[in-house]
């Protein structure tokens, strides 16, 4: 089932850095869409349930390498 | 200020205090690097650290590093003081960034402050505050004066007035009594009143309506598109100068590396793309906020966009440039008395939901014995037809009265004629007339005014009654008699006939048509409240029903995207000036970093302009 989920981003100090991010998870194998939300400080991603934690590890660690200050909140 | 911004500032005090100092002992030699190396570091390590561990990533070309290139390199072309300077400067510009972005992220979020936090139920005769989540369809509510109704419902006890700004705009509070339905977000003003909940919380108005804004971000502007894609080959692009401008020249002159080096960090500097990338988003967002302040909400940036370049407005009459709200004006029967008539067509219409419906069965009057009426039928666009005490009677157009053979005639009264067949024998109508909004001729002169070129109108009524209309409100194009299929036709022949850049808006209740705010361009679903469907299919709600609102969002789009102009044209002008003076040797580093930072706070606070709407 594809699905739809709302992270919390915290620390997103830098709105290019968001774009890049939003680039680099839109990348991930599985995610259908993915926006970064810089204002809001929102991370929506759309994927595959089944596939959503494996997902979630691997934009975790994509977000890390743009912004290492920046943490996604489960 | 948060307590990352807090440090910051000590950061910047003690390092601006450390590098007076150093200048004013003015050491030579390698003492003198290290005097103003102590304020560098206490201003510097974390972007420094930064870069390292980005390099470290595989991120060659983020600000960090660009930052510490320049500045490093800055102390050893011997401009120690503009190395601190400049890392200073920066700091100090990033730090009002992260202010003003979080002042606005703040005065955008408290706009939408429309979230209840808690509902009042009463357990064993006491009042228990409990999470909105948590109540279910069917429970009581409690809402005292003064506090957020928790979700959507039914008055069941008390008389109040209710405060529907928050989500409409619109500043007279509402009486509220039992049987009338109020909805979540708004604020109850004067009495207790005892709420039966009709929807849950997830799908109750307020949780909709906050969805719909907070996911407003993810629908991209073209503006917004371009300026990320253009930020992904600026930096590079600059740099790339940077590296030429700091070699070619003095390998070709033979000498002056200093000076020429000193100008390539100058490029550096200016390379961060951030005050582009930060200030449009920021700015529809501002849009959207303001927006949705006056109960106008926009599902995106891509729809101000669109919005700013509105060529020709439809509107459904019903609903949207008139009230809606019919009333019987006349009966004219044949061989049955008035009584008999209105009866037969209250009855045939019982379960019909159509304004038209509800306004025969007002004047009706009297409550209806259900058991008489069988096999209703609703036929889309031409009326309706049940069996009454074993009787076929067709209530409803021409066309209608044509399909079952009844011999039926023109009223000489303008207004929508209901036309009543028993038995496939035509047994008279009953004209109905429908008033104006107001300010529909207001909203249709703003429009005008604002060089919208064509205005049309489309409706299911009789020619009369639309002609009629059409011409009092000064209508460029009147369509009547059509069905919901017809009106699709004529909106797509409409985005046919405009121009490639031009828009096509829709205005419609909501209400049968679904499809044709699908397809145009932007579809405005009107007094949206309580209407799902007309949520998802539009692409702008206007919450209240005032037409003049359709010219008001078009004003903020426009706005907005003035603004967003302004910021790209303003941002890349200011860039491209400084890195000409750089590149001729004009302009120096602080030139540079007011570009970077000092652009991006202009930029931001240019954007935070777009908030602030003027409801007229």
């Amino acid at each position: 089932m594809i699905m739809k989920k709302v992270f919390k981003v915290q620390d997103l100090d830098c709105a290019n850095c968001a774009a890049k991010m939003e680039e680099a998870i839109k990348k991930i194998d599985g995610v259908e869409d993915a926006n970064m939300s810089f204002i809001m400080q929102k991370l929506t991603i759309v994927a595959d349930d089944d596939k959503f934690d494996d997902i979630m590890k691997k934009a975790a660690k994509a977000c890390k390498k743009i912004e290492p200050d920046c943490r996604i909140v489960f | 200020m948060s307590r990352r911004q807090k440090r910051m500032l000590i950061r910047i005090i003690v390092s601006f205090v450390l590098l007076v100092v150093a200048k004013c002992l003015s050491f030579d030699g390698w003492l003198g690097y290290a005097s103003f190396l102590v304020p560098y570091a206490v201003i510097g390590w974390d972007i420094i650290w930064k870069a390292l561990r980005n390099i470290c990533h595989g991120q060659v070309f983020d600000e960090n590093f660009l930052m510490a290139i320049a500045t490093i390199g800055a102390f050893f072309t011997g401009e120690c003081t503009e190395g601190v300077a400049v890392m200073l400067f920066y700091q100090v510009g990033e730090l009002f960034q992260s202010y003003a972005v979080g002042r606005s992220r703040k005065s955008i979020s408290s706009l939408m402050d429309i979230r209840p936090d808690y509902a009042n139920i009463e357990v064993d005769g006491k009042l228990v505050q409990v999470d909105p989540d948590e109540v279910s369809i069917g429970d009581i509510i409690v809402i005292k004066p003064g506090e957020k109704i928790a979700l959507d419902g039914v008055v069941v006890e008390g008389n109040s007035f209710v405060d529907t700004s928050a989500l409409t705009g619109e500043s007279v509070p509402r009486g509220v009594m039992p049987d009338s339905e109020v909805i979540s977000g708004c604020i109850n003003q004067s009495g207790l009143i005892k709420v039966r909940v009709t929807k849950e919380f997830g799908e109750s108005t307020v949780a909709k309506i906050l969805d719909l804004v907070e996911n407003s971000s993810t629908k991209k502007a073209k503006a917004e598109s371009f300026i990320t894609k253009f930020a992904k080959y600026y930096t590079p692009c600059v740099v790339f100068g940077a590296v030429i401008l700091g070699v070619l020249p003095p390998l070709i002159s033979g000498g002056g590396w200093a000076n020429w080096i000193h100008r390539a960090l100058i490029f550096l500097v200016i390379s961060c793309p951030c005050a582009l990338v930060i200030s449009v988003p920021l700015s529809f967002f501002g849009g959207i906020g303001g927006a949705s302040k006056c109960g106008i909400l926009v599902k995106g940036g891509n729809y101000l966009e669109s919005l700013a370049r509105t060529e020709i407005v439809v509107f459904d009459k019903t609903g949207t440039l008139t009230k809606g709200v019919f009333s019987v004006t006349a009966i004219h029967p044949e061989k049955y008395s008035e009584d008999e008539l209105l009866e037969y067509a209250a009855l045939a219409e019982i379960y019909s939901d159509h304004p038209i419906a509800a306004s025969i069965k007002a004047a009706y009057g009297k409550s209806v014995d259900m058991r008489r009426v069988a096999n209703p039928q609703e036929l889309s666009g031409r009326g309706v037809c049940a069996e009454i005490d074993g009787r076929v009677v067709c209530a409803g157009n021409g066309r209608l009265m044509a399909e079952v053979g009844a011999k039926w005639h023109e009223c000489h009264k303008v207004g929508t004629i209901v036309h009543v067949a028993i038995d496939g024998e035509y047994a008279g109508h009953i004209v109905i007339s429908d008033e104006l909004k107001d300010g529909a001729a207001e909203a249709v002169a703003d429009l005008k005014n604002q060089g919208v070129s064509m205005l049309v109108m489309l409706t299911g009524d009789s020619k009369e009654v639309g002609e009629s209309v059409g011409e009092k409100l000064n209508m460029d194009q009147v369509c009547t008699e059509l069905l919901p299929v017809d009106k699709v036709q004529k909106v797509e022949e409409l985005i046919l006939a405009k121009s490639d850049k031009g828009k096509l808006v829709f205005t419609g209740d909501g209400i049968n048509d679904a499809p044709v705010l699908s397809i145009a361009d932007i579809g405005v679903a009107m007094g949206g409240i309580g209407s799902d469907a007309a949520i998802e299919a539009s692409d702008v709600v206007i919450m209240d029903d005032n037409p003049r609102k359709i010219p008001l969002a078009i004003d903020i789009a426009k706005r907005t995207l003035r603004i967003v102009h302004q910021n790209i044209v303003f941002a890349l002008s200011v860039k491209a000036a400084v890195l000409i003076l750089g590149a001729l040797g004009i302009a120096n580093m602080w030139a540079a970093v007011f570009a970077d930072v000092g652009v991006s706070v202009i930029a931001i606070l240019n954007a935070i302009r777009a908030l602030k709407v003027t409801n007229k």
